[in-house]
């Protein structure tokens, strides 16, 4: 897998597109009940790369392995992959890979490096993926959205704020805002 | 300036895009509002620009002045932008931009952080994408890692040490020590990827594999792992479908494989938990198979003992009935590898093979085709080519060409006769005709031209085919050149193999001009009938019709055709005399030696080599007669003797070749003779239509049988026949006088006298005397020099002493056979 993402990307980038577009076009036309595995279209590199793929609903999950890797084991690889997927996005959808395709790459990295097999363990990975972004939250995460508020908050120039206020019976306690 | 917009937004908007160029629309306008944010520095929302230019890097704009700001954000000291940062460098970034060794400095940094997410993460982007350069000077800091008591990290430096050994194996050596208790790790990410670091290690030096064989014991090692995998119970934590980590094991059974290749001591020590993997592992899921898949692949990679060979192929032929086709078509693959090695093996499962030609799956397909060719062989031709016919029949065209040539190449190999050859080449020209590769229309030509006695047969059937369909040229071009050559055997219905149908001349040259005019013919095949209907001139009657025919191609369109109409048209002019001649009848034409003698002899089942030696190559057409004879007697009894006498059929007035059946003297006799000097006596044939010389090919010498020239008063003379080399007009008459009396004949002399036409030489007789009672013989040879080929006749003189008494006498010898002269 390692060496077909380098040859990938050391394609210029209309490339890339073409060999995504080419492999989609060489997928989306299986019959169900054929095998999973494909010789991969002229653009790959050759009859060493083989496309393995599985198909779920909508989306074709497609993995493109050379020689090193058991057919077999791919698909059960795939499948654990999705699986990981639906317990970080609690029954994964569509939507959810769109919207969120940098968490995706974030839980793939845990699963395959460097083109090989990292790790398969899926309460492993779920685990790792949860630690990583409980951190990313905690520091305000990509929309870096709190942070700015709370700075915001801070630059207003509020009057003092009255510690009692006596209404007839009614007496409230205004809490005590901790300067941050 | 107002806040860049979320990536979320982004997306939504993105997706509203009804077109492409509106979509290219928003996207350029969002490039351009992050390039002057990232010109403002802001660090804030460097992350989320960056993440949303990875996005419309992802659909496929270019981003590439995102680059910079990757490196800014690695640099940080948030998480969150070092994530992202990493990321975008990987996805961005390849060892052509100089701007990726900038990185350097800090993933070595973040090797050695605090936490153990970003030393994470500055290894899998190492490991990803690290150049040379870079692994150069990080490899350190990576086998440090790979030492550390961290799973988390340890897995991640093993899979990072495998990229650095790819990028730079001269570094290879330096992460050896780290290896050394790597495989006592509980933790199966680590043990996963050790495995692999190990596998890479063996995989590429053999010096190393020699050091885990011997000295780390690796062997062992990766046994008991396995066991303990098998045996143990269910562990929720790894378990697949079942199965207890099944990814680590098959990684482990390719390792062994390594292992134990060509190398004896590691293939026994493994032996036992091979047989044991393959005969408990759960086959009702994909991941079972998947571990049984890989077991099969080792046991036939090692030096396995056979029991266990046979068991690897049996559990592949047990795949081939499973219901999955995933299952099926990794077993073919496998299956094709192994056919050359254990060929009987895989000859078991070959029913199963071929009803897989009869799948809905193009690869499977496939593979079962190239495994069925491959399994053929004397013993299964018909039944296999039974089925390989009905799959050309019925398959895509994409396969019918391989086909075709795999048919024909196995017809030529195993056919058990001339007759069924014919009939096979017959139903692929009609089936897949014009898929057919352009060299086998020749080597067709070549094959009927030599089954002498399938003429009559084959142009017939050619001729009915023709009547159905002159769309397939390699057909066509076939037929065509039959009905030249065959076409009076075809008026004449003489056909024996089947019903001779009644056709005139008139409707055979109906049929060749009617391709000469149809659109649907090349002008190869133009070719092909104008030729056969000149050649039908020397053999059909109607030759007006054929010279009208001849003088309007004269003036042809198509250069070709003009200059063979032309030279046919003064061939009936000028040159009328020389036409017979030139339009004989093919010789047989001589193959390449490879298929010899031997080849054919196995038709029979047998593998009888015996008959080669002794003849070198250039008989192969007592060869192929000896094929016809063993086909004719049926059996397998019969020793091939092919030093025989060839028998022969009287020639017919044509002058064409013999054919070759009749009786067969086995017995001794004048046999012997004859045969040894017959590879000698053949000049190398000439297909050459322009020599004044009538085409004939010698090796009829072989067939030329003995004669009684003379038979009186109990003296018989009897002559045998060869062929000198290298003059073909000498014919080398040997006699044979045999003195059936009481009394020895003596001062026997022998003259004899020839025609003007002929030169005549005596040699010395072996003795004068003839012994009585047929006790001996008197040979004597005589050279008779024929440049004329006219017909031989002789006049003999015979003068003996008999009981004392001189006797003289004179005959004529008329009776010679035409081949001796001819």
């Amino acid at each position: 897998v390692q060496n077909t993402v380098q040859h990938v990307l050391l394609q210029a980038e209309d490339m890339q597109q073409q060999i995504i577009r080419e492999t989609f076009h060489l997928v989306s036309k299986r019959d169900d009940n054929v095998c999973n595995f494909l010789e991969g279209g002229s653009l790959i590199g050759g009859s060493d790369y083989k496309l393995i793929y599985r198909h779920y609903a909508t989306l074709y999950f497609v993995f493109c392995v050379d020689s090193s890797e058991s057919e077999l084991g791919i698909l059960d690889l795939i499948q654990v992959f999705v699986e990981t997927l639906d317990k970080c996005f609690e029954n994964v959808c569509e939507l959810d890979l769109i919207f969120h395709m940098d968490k995706v790459h974030y839980i793939l990295q845990e699963v395959v490096m460097g083109g090989m097999v990292l790790e398969t363990n899926m309460n492993e990975i779920t685990t790792q993926v949860d630690v990583q972004n409980r951190m990313e939250k905690s520091e305000g995460g990509l929309s870096a959205a709190p942070a700015r508020a709370v700075s915001a908050v801070k630059n207003m120039n509020l009057p003092e704020i009255p510690r009692n206020i006596n209404i007839g019976d009614i007496n409230i306690k205004v809490p005590s805002l901790s300067p941050f | 300036m107002p806040a860049p917009i979320r990536l979320r937004e982004l997306i939504r908007t993105i997706r509203t895009a009804r077109t492409q160029a509106e979509e290219r629309e928003m996207i350029q306008k969002e490039c351009a509002a992050i390039r002057s944010s990232f010109r403002e520095e802001d660090n804030t929302y460097r992350c989320r620009n960056v993440a949303k230019l990875l996005y419309m890097h992802m659909l496929g704009y270019p981003a590439h002045f995102g680059q910079l700001e990757c490196l800014k954000l690695i640099a940080s000291q948030k998480f969150t932008d070092k994530r992202i940062g990493y990321l975008g460098a990987m996805l961005l970034l390849d060892e052509r931009q100089d701007v990726h060794l900038l990185m350097t400095n800090c993933i070595k940094n973040d090797l050695n952080h605090s936490t153990q997410y970003v030393q994470g993460l500055a290894l899998c982007t190492l490991g990803c994408m690290g150049s040379s350069e870079m692994c150069r000077d990080l490899a350190g800091e990576v086998e440090k890692l790979l030492k550390t008591s961290n799973s988390y990290l340890r897995k991640k430096a093993a899979l990072c040490a495998v990229h650095v050994i790819r990028k730079v194996p001269e570094l290879m050596e330096m992460f050896l020590p780290a290896t050394k208790n790597l495989l006592s790790e509980k933790n199966h990410g680590v043990l996963h990827t050790s495995v692999v670091l190990l596998t890479e290690m063996c995989e590429r030096s053999p010096d190393m594999l020699a050091h885990f064989r011997k000295n780390e014991k690796l062997v062992p090692q990766l046994v008991r792992i396995l066991k303990n995998l098998i045996m143990s119970g269910y562990s929720p934590e790894h378990d697949v479908s079942g199965i207890s980590d099944p990814f680590l094991q098959v990684r482990i059974l390719r390792l062994l494989r390594i292992l134990g290749r060509s190398d004896d001591d590691s293939s026994e020590a493994m032996n036992d938990i091979l047989a044991q993997v393959a005969t408990n592992t759960e086959t009702s899921k994909n991941v079972g198979n998947a571990i049984l898949y890989e077991t099969v692949l080792t046991i036939m990679d090692i030096k396995s003992e056979s029991g266990l060979r046979v068991l690897a192929i049996n559990i592949l032929g047990r795949f081939l009935l499973n219901n999955d086709k995933n299952i099926r078509y990794v077993a073919l693959t496998s299956l094709l590898k192994t056919v050359q090695t254990d060929h009987n093996a895989v000859q078991r499962h070959r029913s199963t093979i071929v009803d897989c030609l009869k799948d809905l799956d193009v690869s499977i397909k496939r593979r079962a085709m190239e495994l069925s060719f491959a399994l053929v062989n004397g013993n299964n031709i018909r039944g296999m080519m039974k089925e390989l016919l009905y799959f050309l029949d019925s398959c895509d065209p994409e396969f019918k060409a391989d086909c075709a040539s795999g048919v024909f190449l196995a017809a030529e190999k195993y056919a058990p006769s001339k007759r069924w050859h014919i009939d096979t080449i017959m139903r692929v020209l009609t089936t897949a005709g014009s898929y057919v590769r352009d060299d086998s229309v020749p080597n067709l030509i070549q094959l009927i031209t030599n089954s002498v006695e399938m003429h009559a047969y084959t142009v017939q059937r050619l001729y009915k085919a023709l009547l159905d369909d002159i769309s397939q040229q390699p057909l066509v071009q076939v037929a065509s050149w039959c009905i030249g050559e065959y076409g009076d055997l075809l008026v004449s219905g003489q056909c024996e193999e089947e019903e001779p149908i009644q056709v005139t001349e008139d409707e055979v040259l109906d049929v060749l001009e009617g391709l000469l005019v149809s659109n649907l013919s090349t002008p190869v095949t133009r070719g092909y009938s104008l030729t056969a209907i000149m050649k039908l001139s020397t053999r059909f009657t109607s030759v007006n019709r054929i010279k009208k025919v001849v003088s309007i191609y004269g003036s042809s369109i198509d250069v070709e055709l003009q200059q063979r109409a032309v030279e046919y048209n003064a061939l009936f002019k000028k040159y009328d005399h020389m036409r017979p001649a030139l339009l004989e009848r093919m010789p047989i034409m001589e193959k390449s030696a490879s298929n010899g003698p031997t080849e054919i002899v196995q038709t029979n089942g047998e593998t009888e080599p015996s008959v080669e030696p002794k003849h070198p190559p250039p008989v192969t057409q007592p060869a192929n007669q000896a094929n016809d004879l063993l086909d004719l007697l049926g059996g397998n009894d019969v020793v091939p003797v092919i030093q025989t006498t060839m028998p022969t059929k009287p020639a017919s007035a044509g002058g064409e070749l013999l054919d070759l059946l009749g009786d067969l003297s086995l017995s001794g006799g004048p046999a012997p003779a004859p045969a040894p000097s017959v590879p000698t006596s053949q000049p190398p044939f000439l297909l050459d239509g322009l020599s004044s010389q009538p085409l004939f090919n010698d090796i009829a010498a072989a067939a030329i049988p003995p004669m009684t020239a003379y038979n009186k008063n109990g003296l018989k003379i009897d002559f045998t026949f060869e062929r000198a080399n290298p003059n073909p007009n000498i014919a080398v008459i040997t006699i044979h006088a045999s003195n059936s009396t009481e009394a020895d004949m003596t001062d026997f002399v022998f003259q004899a006298a020839v025609p003007k036409t002929f030169q005549l030489q005596l040699l010395s007789p072996s003795s004068n005397v003839v012994p009585a009672l047929n006790q001996g013989t008197v040979t004597q040879v005589i050279r008779v020099l024929n440049p004329q080929k006219q017909q031989l006749r002789m006049r003999i003189k015979l003068t003996y002493t008999l009981k004392g008494s001189p006797v003289q006498d004179l005959a004529e010898v008329n009776n010679f056979p035409p081949q001796s002269w001819q």
